[in-house]
């Protein structure tokens, strides 16, 4: 990365910045450095719940290891996807980025929604924050989950949706719109993602905001730092998907 | 986007983009100043509900009606809470800081003026969701500022723990998320934005302790804020983290195999780094202003730099001291304790330095001045306790008593205090365009000092005689009866130095408009804000960036015309 400028507005009056780094690139290295303990926090009481209650339940079969084995390849896909994206802004090719982007954004989507039939599955066998069936006594099971993966997908959510305003900038509202009808009408009154779906229209008020009030164009650095912040997104799933699932998971010889 | 490029132009004439939403590092910084000191009234209006229960419980107030037990506890939490959040960690840091940290470094702005207004309005609405807790059916809550489960985590386990606590730890939520983006903001600016010249070691010492304190809020709040969503979850979701198999009032939550110890781990990683977030910027302010006042150079600067990285590391490795109480295993109390007491070291180099450089000085005894040394004082005072209570085996008789009340009130809430004064008489100039009245200053100083140590140092020994804390009505304990004196006389100590803050009050706001003109320079500073107009224009230094050639504490250097030498100042002499 050290190949990029340091675009001071007025160059040669300020010292050279510490670490060779724009204000922006150092703004999202020090937010994923605070989200960090955010996720940090959140693994240790799982971990610690974990540890203090021996007989924690282990509900997660073949199909659910499967099916996590495949978010799990989706989101690796989509970092070597936003990689390419990346790379493509650099180089100045805007057609690619944007395509390389939305391949990622793909990704993204469909973690989100096979994540989101898993929670469906697991809630419609009786598991709630406050209990689950496979443990009475072990509480913290549905709670640590629920906590854990709810964090992680509003996390790829928000990052699907800062992607997609990367790419595709205005055009992208009405997309959104149109994604949280969807979401909102699509899923059953009594289910968590009807009222979950807004969080959709939220960051389209949000993105919506900071695209009118501060209109630009998306350069190579903003691509760059957008994919900072993807693959610190990736990367937290490669910590919950050996603790919460393969940990949860029963061995039979 | 570019700082510099916003603010090439003249800054926003509206009143609403002027002072309400402004993006201007120095409206921030007032606001939050401000906001701060509004909080601190609070506080301080509560701690003196608090003495008079403790002397007279049964009194009718007016206004107020009789203090009731619970009334008590819920005084106590919010008083701690209001003033460690809103006061502590507000006007030090981030009042003071987004004023005077840009400029000192020579920069026009934050790096992120958006991000910085956002950050104060989010602290804006914590403060306001906090004040509603008092409004809340059942009133505030009764848990502490430390809000430790189960107490906290049920929501029937006291009058207050209903809507009261939901409000006191979403307040808290949304003021780590202010938090983190004021620290993120500060780092940015500090690494990408000093003027041609200010290399990190040539940064006056109050630059490098808003940057580390910016480094420990940006990775403890982060840990808070985790902790107060699991606690909402626990309130309002019935998730048990923090709560085990408990019976309440013969009744069977439904709460199983949490642990309140997972709260206390979460908590106090990020509480023990909030010790160091509140006194932090004081020993910055207090560096600054003993080498401004004795005229001499800062004795040891980078002895300085690296104790302020080393209390701030340590600072994260010792929450455990706070939980010897708890049921710690003793292995880990004692990997605890010596970590605790090793910060004793850098503390000490610190506070020899700051000797140092008063030694053989021709001190300038102007009211700033005063304020450093009570803060050096305060310091040593408050801190010379705390190896006491940092080995298990004096805490555990130790904890639950009045001595650690008084142990932290005087190195945290007081000596973090002083720094404020310190700061709020030194910059006063700068920020208003007037000098504060000196006479006035320094008979609130004086009263201060000596109130403060009148209150909180026979609380040390009121906890050796066994006082516990947290509890109301000693008048009705009897073997804490010939310790009522005592308590009488801290109480009346707390009464006058509650009215001598009058005289801040009546000096700060009539010097603001009928003080006498300041000149840009009137202690003979050397630091970049003394180079500049006073009150700062909009971009700081009008138009250019100042170019540095010299460390910030250039005092009676020989040879020099003046006894001291400008940052800025190209001639001067080649010193180091």
């Amino acid at each position: 990365m050290s190949d990029m400028a340091v675009p001071h507005g007025m160059a040669g009056e300020f010292e050279p910045s510490l670490f060779g780094a724009y204000s922006k690139k150092i703004g999202m290295w020090l937010f994923l450095l605070s989200d960090t303990l955010t996720f940090g926090a959140l693994l240790f009481a799982y971990s610690y719940g974990r540890i203090s209650n021996p007989d924690w339940p282990t509900p997660f079969h073949k199909e659910s290891i499967i099916n996590a084995t495949i978010m799990t390849g989706c989101l690796l896909s989509s970092s070597l996807t936003m990689v390419l994206g990346v790379l493509a802004a650099r180089r100045g090719d805007r057609s690619w980025t944007r395509n390389w982007i939305l391949f990622t954004m793909f990704f993204g989507v469909a973690f989100i929604v096979l994540h989101g039939m898993e929670w469906t599955k697991l809630i419609a066998e009786g598991m709630t924050p406050s209990k689950n069936p496979w443990s009475s006594t072990v509480q913290q099971f549905g709670g640590t989950f629920f906590t854990l993966t709810g964090m992680h997908m509003m996390h790829v959510t928000i990052g699907v949706i800062y992607l997609g305003v990367v790419a595709l900038r205005k055009k992208f509202l009405p997309i959104l719109l149109i994604c949280w009808l969807a979401a909102w009408l699509g899923t059953p009154a009594d289910s968590v993602f009807h009222v979950g779906a807004h969080v959709i229209l939220i960051g389209a008020i949000v993105a919506a905001m900071i695209m009118f009030l501060k209109p630009k164009d998306y350069d190579a650095h903003d691509v760059e730092i957008a994919g900072l912040y993807w693959h610190f997104v990736d990367l937290v799933w490669m910590f919950i998907f050996p603790l919460v699932y393969l940990m949860s998971t029963r061995i039979t010889g | 986007m570019v700082a510099q490029d916003a603010h090439a132009h003249a800054g926003p004439q509206g009143f609403i983009r002027k002072y309400v939403f402004s993006l201007d590092h120095k409206v921030i910084g007032l606001q939050y100043y401000f906001l701060a000191l509004a909080a601190v009234f609070v506080g301080m209006f509560l701690s003196l509900l608090m003495r008079i229960h403790m002397i007279w419980p049964t009194a009718i107030l007016p206004l107020v009606g009789e203090i009731r037990p619970e009334t008590y506890l819920q005084l106590l939490t919010m008083h701690g809470t209001i003033m460690v959040f809103f006061v502590l960690t507000t006007a030090p840091q981030s009042g003071f800081g987004n004023y005077f940290l840009p400029i000192q470094i020579g920069a026009p702005d934050m790096a992120f003026p958006v991000l910085n207004m956002l950050s104060f309005w989010t602290t804006f609405v914590a403060f306001v969701v906090m004040l509603a807790a008092f409004f809340a059916v059942g009133g505030a809550p009764l848990h502490g500022w430390t809000g430790y489960a189960p107490l906290s985590a049920l929501t029937n386990s006291g009058p207050g723990e209903q809507l009261g606590a939901d409000l006191w730890i979403t307040s808290i939520a949304i003021f780590c998320i202010a938090s983190l983006m004021g620290a993120l903001n500060f780092i940015t600016t500090v690494l990408d934005l000093r003027a041609k010249g200010m290399t990190m070691m040539r940064m006056p010492l109050t630059c490098w302790a808003w940057l580390i304190t910016a480094i420990l809020g940006l990775l403890a709040f982060g840990v808070l804020l985790s902790a107060g969503i699991l606690l909402l979850l626990d309130r309002n979701l019935g998730t048990s983290f923090y709560v085990p198999l408990v019976v309440v009032n013969g009744q069977v939550m439904g709460h199983k195999g949490g642990s309140p110890l997972l709260w206390q781990h979460l908590f106090w990683f990020f509480g023990h780094p909030e010790v160091y977030i509140a006194i932090l910027p004081g020993m910055g302010v207090a560096s600054q202003l003993l080498s401004t006042f004795a005229r001499k150079p800062i004795f040891g600067y980078k002895a300085m730099v690296y104790a302020i990285m080393a209390i701030g590391i340590l600072g994260f490795v010792v929450w455990g001291h706070h939980m010897f109480m708890s049921g710690m295993s003793p292995y880990s109390a004692f990997a605890f304790s010596i970590m605790t007491m090793a910060i004793g070291v850098p503390s000490a180099i610190k506070t020899f330095n700051w000797l140092g450089t008063l030694y053989k000085a021709k001190i300038r005894f102007q009211t700033p001045m005063l304020y450093a040394i009570g803060f050096v004082s305060l310091f040593v005072s408050g801190g010379l306790s705390g190896p006491f209570l940092a080995q298990p085996v004096l805490d555990i008789p130790l904890h639950d008593t009045a001595f650690v009340v008084g142990h932290f009130h005087l190195i945290m809430g007081v000596a973090a205090i002083f720094g404020m004064f310190a700061g709020t008489y030194y910059w006063f100039p700068k920020m208003f365009g007037r000098m504060m009245n000196e006479s006035l200053g320094r008979i609130h100083f004086v009263f201060t000092l000596i109130g403060t140590y009148c209150i909180f140092m026979p609380m040390h020994y009121l906890g050796m005689a066994g006082q516990p804390r947290r509890y109301s009505q000693f008048t009705e304990v009897a073997y804490l009866q010939h310790l009522m004196p005592l308590n009488r006389f801290i109480t009346y100590a707390a009464f006058v130095t509650i009215a001598a803050q009058v005289i801040f009050v009546i000096n700060l706001f009539w010097s603001m408009f009928k003080g006498p003109k300041a000149s840009d320079n009137p202690w003979e500073s050397t630091t970049l804000e003394w180079t500049t107009a006073t009150p700062p224009p909009h971009d700081n230094f009008a138009g250019h960036t100042p170019v540095v050639y010299h460390g910030p504490y250039e005092y009676s250097v020989p040879g020099a015309a003046k006894d001291y030498v400008m940052q800025t100042d190209p001639a001067g002499v080649t010193a180091h």
